[in-house]
């Protein structure tokens, strides 16, 4: 039988065909699982800690307990997205298994679909263990504070991806030499994305900068919740926007990497 | 079945200034198994990447199974495949668990038993707990072998099939692709530099240096052609540009 009439645009198969691949890496490797939920475990007791020293030292904090632990976590779960879907593309590079995967039906956006699934999953694994003891130790829960944070939870998945798309673009552009990017280019976004502190902080030309950040929304609406218990529609639907807008772009910039990639022949050749 | 499994004409790529092959054409018929030769730097890899479409060419047109592949790759796709030593499968994950993975990305009916098939025919079923990366380079082979016929391709890329195997085994892989070819009907292009195994599988023979294709036929057709007793003989004669078939023919 001929399978090109099975040759659907989009096929649910083949996008869990590679969530299944990357199940399979993440099932097999304890020290993977271990890695994932080391650093956001770490930060969050270190910040619980800062957090019960100033409680007692800093009427803005003992106004708003938990707001430090609750900034790092969020925090964490942008970091985790962003490398969660840039580590899926490092895997197949340093596995030299793009060749194989761009010969078979699998088409690129399905790739890419795989990716935030599977960036999704990672995040979830590699936080669950420390949104457990901020709960156990701290008595802080991040979805005590209803809907709108799980919302603005969302935008930080969604901004991770974006930035995601536009790291594994360099690294296919530029090779296996631009990876280290994955591990750094988030906190560029850090200082301007008000995570412990209000945008207002910043000098007048960087708060523009800041709102162009779909985190700096987030960062400001989750301070609303938590400190005047206020869920601002405005804040969510400026992270959603900018968000569209940082997906748009990184998609771009993937497919003109692919593309190039497709030109210079480093599908084949990519590897360690 | 179409007559040919694939038809280039004019083909062309450039990297820079530099032109990695040049007005290649040439047609490979369907149900056949031919070899595409030459030295380091022929153009080989660069027109199998572009077959497979891995590579965008920059002139000329590729048919693969009577389809475009730059309009209609999507279309081709499932039914093609590939094995190169040279792209590895996931080191950490096993070989059933490559292979699972592959069946889903080309959405295989019956994965399991398919699997199953492919492991009793490359004696690798003991094989299939195994991570792929611990295995030797002679089982990696037998197991890039299986993936690359998981989907029944019509059309199959082979770049050095039988790399690292032993004798024996390589005489049966051989034998495999010959009856495979043989019930499925389909073509296989291959890239080898083991002039033995071209002689004995191959209908036919490409020739290819500095970018070109520069004598094509039958491994006995270039054996008299050339009035060599070995395809060896041959290829170094093509390949050094130091004899020219009609001075040899006399």
């Amino acid at each position: 039988m001929d399978r090109s009439t099975r040759a659907f645009p989009l096929s649910l198969r083949r996008i869990f065909g590679m969530v299944r691949r990357h199940f399979y890496l993440l099932r097999g490797s304890l020290p993977r699982i271990l890695e994932m939920a080391y650093w956001p475990t770490v930060q969050m007791v270190i910040w619980g800690f800062v957090t019960q020293f100033f409680m007692g030292h800093s009427s803005w904090v003992a106004n708003a307990a938990g707001i430090l632990i609750g900034a790092v976590l969020l925090w964490d779960l942008l970091f985790r997205s962003q490398i969660g879907f840039s580590m899926c593309f490092l895997e197949e590079m340093w596995s030299r298994n793009l060749g194989h995967l761009f010969v078979s039906p699998l088409r690129p956006y399905e790739l890419i679909i795989s990716m935030m699934l599977i960036s999704f999953l990672r995040g979830i694994v590699g936080l669950l263990p420390s949104w457990i003891l901020a709960f156990v130790f701290f008595e802080f829960s991040i979805f005590s504070y209803g809907v709108g944070i799980v919302a603005f939870f969302s935008c930080l998945f969604v901004m991770g991806w974006g930035l995601g798309m536009a790291v594994i673009a360099l690294v296919l552009r530029f090779g296996l030499g631009a990876e280290s990017l994955a591990w750094v280019a988030i906190f560029a976004f850090a200082p301007i994305s008000a995570v412990y502190y209000p945008v207002s902080t910043l000098p007048d030309w960087l708060q523009i900068v800041a709102w162009c950040t779909p985190s700096a929304y987030v960062f400001e609406g989750m301070r609303s919740v938590m400190i005047d218990g206020i869920f601002r529609q405005d804040l969510l639907v400026g992270a959603i926007f900018v968000n569209c807008v940082y997906l748009c772009l990184g998609t771009l910039i993937f497919a003109w990497s692919f593309f190039g990639a497709r030109q210079h022949g480093k599908l084949l050749q990519m590897g360690e | 079945m179409p007559s040919f499994a694939v038809e280039v004409s004019s083909l062309a790529k450039y990297f820079g200034q530099v032109a990695a092959v040049e007005n290649v054409n040439f047609k490979v018929e369907s149900g056949s198994i031919t070899a595409l030769l030459g030295g380091n730097g022929a153009g080989k890899t660069t027109t199998i990447s572009i077959l497979m479409g891995l590579l965008t060419p920059s002139k000329g047109d590729v048919y693969i199974l009577e389809k475009n592949m730059i309009k209609d790759r999507y279309s081709i796709l499932p039914n093609i495949n590939f094995s190169s030593p040279y792209v590895d499968l996931p080191h950490r994950l096993t070989v059933e668990e490559n292979l699972k993975v592959y069946a889903e990305l080309y959405s295989i009916g019956s994965p399991n038993e398919r699997i199953q098939e492919l492991a009793n025919r490359f004696d690798i079923e003991p094989l299939l707990g195994q991570k792929t990366g611990q295995l030797s380079a002679g089982q990696k082979t037998r197991v890039a072998l299986a993936k690359a016929l998981i989907n029944y391709p019509q059309l199959l890329f082979l770049d050095e099939p039988t790399a690292s195997l032993d004798p024996d085994t390589a005489d049966w892989v051989r034998r495999y692709l010959q009856e495979y070819v043989a019930e499925k009907k389909a073509t296989i292009l291959l890239a080898s530099h083991h002039m033995g195994e071209v002689e004995r599988l191959c209908d036919t023979v490409l020739m290819m240096r500095d970018g070109g294709i520069v004598d094509t036929g039958s491994p006995k057709e270039l054996l008299k052609k050339y009035g060599r007793q070995n395809m060896e003989e041959v290829f170094l004669d093509i390949a050094r540009n130091r004899v020219q078939p009609d001075v040899t023919n006399g």
